[in-house]
């Protein structure tokens, strides 16, 4: 694909006069960064407030007589159970139990379920979606929207100056209302393991939402390289790395995808697999991985036993800013899948030691209760 | 001081090059967060890999402007890596180079060329 087939999100005019550097990602042009550089702005937004532009994402809107009902045979959460005003993560599975991209599925108002799922999967997810549920659900994409994320541990009081609502959630709630005079979706959730928000916006609306935000001097615009550095040190997987169509959430290390009901009554793709693997039989399991020595490990990187032999594979790797080291995601069988297991990675041939150690890398500070 | 369309720099002395990166490199390259340098005594041929350094995003190897055997290796960019950002064409040096053909340093540019070719990018 050539820059000129590139999309561009509506912040685009913005990021390019900030001086971002922008590369593809997921058919967009993205900020991978702005001036300060990855590691200032990840660490900008563990003390402060960091904003990203996440309009590459994919926003739907899934209707019909109930919808919930619906998307649960494509999906392992307990969606009939979600309640209003709130939002769960789920992961959208083939037939057998693999991972086609991971989501949240959202209650924000009454109309229907509020989507919103990876940029790079969004037109496979949606014709998915729409064939199996022919009939009996709609889903509407919703092209003329622009999604915000603003995060870390001043992100609320940033957000409560503009909207008074936003500091009376907790994490995962939801809320559809007029915010910045237009009509918006926030959730208080987000990507980088700190408190925020993903504040939903009309496209038109987007550039003069995030220009207001900016003039808080708590907050910086915040590119996709530091989101990643960010989520990683939080023990988030990324699907096309650490999850794809031949890996289960149980895998993955998500157990909590699968809903407890759900469980019970074994009624989604790849039932068979994941509840064999919930009851312990299972080939490998996703780990947290400090590389105790040498370059950062990354994605690709063999993982070895101390005999030396190849046991599993790197998914996702790099410098942890905030922890102070190299750290990888990677899958390993569950006997070596504990903490404390003493496991090597390979880097440009050298074995390097590494550790297994608890998930995530860096404390999460979701607000949960208030 | 001459340079490479990769952005290496060498200063030589007597028979010894000195080799960094430039910095238009450093700034491309963000933030360093480590540096792998070669083991003295290795031999290295112009446009090998000589060095790595990662930033907390991507690794990059740094090749070897010239031919010849790396007599020093810059060890204090394991502890300071980010000495590469703070004066990449001086203390972020990463090794220093035994010329086995010093020939190949007439193709190299000097800082006039070298600031006409960045002008390009």
């Amino acid at each position: 694909m050539s820059d000129q087939d590139l999309k561009k999100t509506p912040l685009y005019d913005a990021h390019v006069a900030a001086g971002a550097r922008m590369v593809p990602f997921a058919g967009y042009s993205m900020p991978v960064q702005y001036k300060d550089g990855v590691l200032k702005e990840h660490l900008w937004t563990r003390e402060h407030a960091g904003l990203f532009d996440v309009s590459h994402m994919g926003q739907a809107r899934l209707r019909g007589d109930n919808p919930a009902k619906s998307f649960e045979k494509l999906v392992s959460a307990d969606y009939q159970g979600l309640k209003p005003g709130k939002q769960r993560y789920a992961v959208l599975l083939n037939a057998e139990g693999g991972v086609i991209d991971d989501l949240m599925t959202a209650r924000p108002d009454d109309d229907g379920l509020f989507i919103v799922v990876n940029g790079a999967c969004k037109d496979n997810d949606y014709a998915i979606i729409a064939q199996a549920l022919k009939g009996e659900a709609t889903v509407e994409r919703l092209e003329d929207r622009a999604l915000l994320a603003l995060q870390g541990p001043e992100a609320a009081a940033v957000l409560a100056a503009h909207v008074p609502q936003a500091a009376t959630m907790v994490f995962m709630d939801t809320a559809a209302m007029t915010a910045f005079g237009t009509d918006a979706i926030i959730s208080r959730s987000g990507y980088t393991g700190e408190d925020g928000y993903e504040i939903s916006v009309p496209a038109a609306e987007a550039t003069r939402i995030w220009n207001t935000l900016l003039e808080d001097e708590r907050v910086k615009a915040i590119g996709l390289g530091a989101r990643d550095s960010l989520r990683l040190e939080a023990g988030l997987p990324l699907y096309g790395h650490d999850m794809d169509e031949t890996v289960s959430p149980i895998e993955a290390g998500m157990p909590f995808a699968v809903g407890k009901s759900r469980r019970e009554a074994g009624d989604f793709p790849g039932a068979d697999r994941i509840l064999n693997e919930l009851a312990g039989d299972l080939k490998r399991l996703r780990v947290n991985l400090k590389v105790l020595e040498g370059a950062p490990a990354r994605e690709g990187a063999e993982i070895a036993d101390e005999t030396g032999a190849v046991v599993g594979v790197v998914t996702s790797g790099g410098f942890g800013p905030s922890f102070g080291g190299a750290i990888a995601i990677g899958f390993v069988p569950p006997a070596l899948a504990v903490v404390g297991s003493k496991l090597k990675v390979i880097v440009r041939g050298k074995p390097q030691a590494a550790e297994v150690v608890t998930s995530p890398f860096v404390p999460t500070r979701y607000v949960r209760k208030i | 001081m001459k340079f490479t369309k990769d952005h290496e720099w060498v200063e030589v002395e007597g028979d010894v090059a000195t080799v960094g990166v430039t910095g238009y490199a450093a700034e491309q390259l963000g933030d360093v967060v480590f540096v792998e340098v070669p083991e003295v005594g290795k031999t290295v041929k112009q446009g090998d890999a000589l060095a790595v350094v990662e930033s907390v995003k991507a690794a990059s190897d740094v090749y070897a402007p010239v031919s010849g055997e790396v007599v020093e290796a810059n060890g204090q960019l394991g502890d300071a890596p980010e000495t590469v950002n703070a004066v990449p064409e001086a203390g972020g040096w990463f090794a220093k180079i035994k010329l086995s053909n010093p020939a190949e340093l007439d193709a190299l540019m000097d800082r006039t060329a070298y600031e006409a070719f960045l002008s390009t990018l």
